[in-house]
């Protein structure tokens, strides 16, 4: 009896443990407000999309929400042909390419010689780079620094000074723990030495964490933009700007200046509009298309990094 | 399995040896000098960029002088303290002290239990594909730059041509007043942050025993009730841990998010310490009144976090370290 009336009012589980209807009712429920949060995270991404591809005057009147109006690609045609634009997209990803390499090669340098636990100074070098996440000199002493090192308006001051993460080298420590110790003793067994340990057996097993820690990387990099605006502040240094800081500074001189606006190559507010939204396309789009792709490995990452940090 | 038994017998062997042999740097060295090796490039590293500066702190207690070394030139007055005191005597930095202080306050008040609810909601999400899919897009807005975020907000939170505004026929101010600022700048925040921060909780709860749940429905618990007897407390000690951690960065100020976001109208919430850091050490030339002023942050900073940590031991909790 009480099975039947089961059968007809709920779901038969696999298990065979039985779903009312009620149960049933707030699984969509919660369907239901797990997707309008998903449109609250992609609306404002999508507007963005549909505004630089609506026409200059759609924008300036204000019609465009979410379907373009007067559809053109004119916007992205423009970023395309200025040359600003082209070489600071450029440059950002040559440096987001040339930094993530370079850091993944200094973390796994770091943290590698760190899972031998018979280590001489082991421990001592261990404090001195885990000091550095508790305590800070701040942003002037490291901004004297670079001056004396004659870093400050050159490439160098985007590349060096932020190239280990100490976060990251203990997210990568944490994984290489995790690799058998059996593993180890049978490659010494058969006379390979620690660099041979860490090329044949541990980077081959560490993928997945390398793939999060260049993605932790590349997006640092990529959406960097505090260093560019204290490090590059001659104009002989624009050329070194990223594109988070070029974008900034279109974005701050429309909405102050819209002269200054026209001077730097722009007809009238509205098509500066579209632009600008072409060029948060560009400058989001890359990292979009990469994330997604990754997130089973991140999770992880993110995971060991706040268990052990 | 011979071959099996073979290695085992081997490593045993190693082992032994190793033991045996006592300790010899010739041969230590001999077989781990490439270790040393891998670390010299990170060393070299942590000692220029992130111990030589603190040397340059000095100057926060010197004449404002970075032409020469630090250590040569003449110390402050009042003892050394001149930076310090005019410091606490400048109305800038009271303000700014004060802002970080309110802004990180409201982050971590509102901003904590979001995506602990976001994760339960997860965790309630009855259909696996729906639910991957609802994961991906709510880490979306992690990977967005505050230069993108604050761009975008421009458009859609204008007073006047904004199309929230628009679209409901209002003009309200929401980055226009210091009080609209600070709930657009929380809730910007929160916008970002939320589904990201939601990976630890999850990680938590996949930890929690299903026959927990399997109990809880034999004795008659239904969904919110199986949410507040089993998934909370299991997930409690996560919360406490990452609660207290935040509270250790209460003075700690992000620069991105608030320099982005701020505009001329409300200037009096949106400056922080970092931004008046920048404002009188990098444009302003102000170096020892600015490293003053971050030496003091990091100090409170390092204070917070051991004292977040004997709170987080005097719960009962591990700890961080």
């Amino acid at each position: 009896m009480s099975t039947m009336r089961a059968d007809l009012s709920g779901k038969r589980l696999k298990d065979g443990m039985i779903k009312s209807s009620k149960t049933r009712a707030g699984d969509m429920a919660i369907a239901i407000f797990c997707l309008l949060l998903m449109l609250v995270c992609l609306i404002p991404m999508w507007h963005v999309l549909v505004c630089s591809l609506s026409s200059a005057d759609a924008l300036v009147r204000n019609d465009v929400f979410l379907w373009p109006k007067g559809w053109n690609v004119e916007a992205y045609r423009t970023v395309l042909t200025t040359e600003k634009y082209v070489r600071s997209l450029w440059w950002t990803a040559l440096l987001t390419v040339g930094c993530t390499l370079l850091s993944l090669f200094l973390t796994i340098c770091a943290a590698y010689p760190l899972t031998y636990t018979n280590l001489k100074g082991g421990k001592f070098i261990n404090f001195i780079i885990l000091f550095t996440m508790y305590f800070s000199a701040g942003t002037i002493p490291s901004y004297i620094l670079l001056n004396n090192l004659k870093m400050l308006n050159t490439p160098w001051a985007l590349i060096v000074p932020n190239c280990i993460s100490v976060f990251n080298v203990i997210i990568m420590r944490s994984f290489f723990f995790g690799v058998p110790d059996s593993l180890r003793e049978a490659a010494e067994i058969d006379g390979a030495g620690p660099i041979r340990t860490l090329v044949r057996v541990y980077l081959p097993l560490s993928l997945p964490v390398i793939a999060t820690l260049a993605l932790f990387y590349a997006v640092g990099r990529w959406n960097g933009f505090s260093d560019a605006l204290m490090y590059l502040k001659k104009s002989s240094a624009e050329k070194y700007w990223p594109i988070q800081l070029l974008l900034y500074n279109v974005i701050k001189n429309s909405t102050q200046t819209s002269e200054q606006a026209a001077q730097e190559g722009f007809f009238s507010n509205g098509v500066s509009k579209t632009i600008q939204m072409a060029t948060v396309m560009f400058a989001t789009v890359p990292i979009l298309i990469v994330y997604p792709w990754l997130q089973r490995y991140f999770v992880s990452g993110v995971t060991i990094g706040a268990v052990k940090g | 399995m011979l071959q099996g038994e073979r290695t085992t017998k081997q490593a045993d062997a190693y082992r032994l040896r190793n033991k045996k042999m006592g300790f010899s740097w010739k041969t230590y060295l001999k077989r781990y000098w490439t270790l040393y090796l891998l670390l010299v490039l990170p060393i070299a590293f942590f000692i220029i960029f992130r111990y030589t500066p603190m040397a340059y702190i000095l100057l926060a207690f010197k004449k404002n002088n970075i032409l020469q070394p630090p250590w040569q030139v003449a110390w402050a007055k009042d003892n050394g303290f001149e930076w310090f005191i005019k410091a606490f005597n400048d109305k800038n930095f009271i303000d700014a002290l004060r802002n970080t202080i309110v802004l990180n306050l409201l982050d971590l008040i509102v901003g904590t239990p979001m995506p602990i609810i976001m994760a339960i909601l997860l965790n309630e999400l009855a259909y696996p594909r729906f639910k991957r899919i609802t994961q991906t897009v709510l880490y979306l807005p992690h990977f967005l730059s505050w230069v993108i975020i604050s761009s975008i907000t421009l458009r859609l939170f204008a007073t006047n041509d904004g199309l929230i505004n628009r679209a409901f026929g209002t003009a309200i101010p929401f980055v226009g007043t210091e009080n609209n600022w600070r709930a657009t700048y929380i809730m910007l925040g929160i916008w970002k942050e939320c589904g990201w921060n939601t990976i630890i909780y999850l990680a938590a709860l996949t930890a929690i025993s299903p026959e927990l749940y399997e109990a809880a429905e034999v004795d008659g618990a239904g969904r919110l009730r199986k949410i507040w007897h089993v998934t909370l407390p299991g997930i409690r000690s996560t919360i406490i841990v990452l609660l207290i951690m935040n509270l250790g960065h209460i003075l700690g100020s992000e620069f991105d998010r608030p320099f982005t976001l701020s505009n001329p109208l409300v200037e009096g919430a949106s400056k922080t310490i970092s931004i008046f850091v920048y404002e009188r050490g990098i444009q302003g030339s102000q170096f020892s009144l600015s490293t003053a002023v971050g030496l003091f942050q990091s100090l409170v900073c390092v204070i917070f976090l051991l004292l977040s940590n004997w709170l987080a031991k005097k719960f009962g909790e591990r700890g961080v370290w």
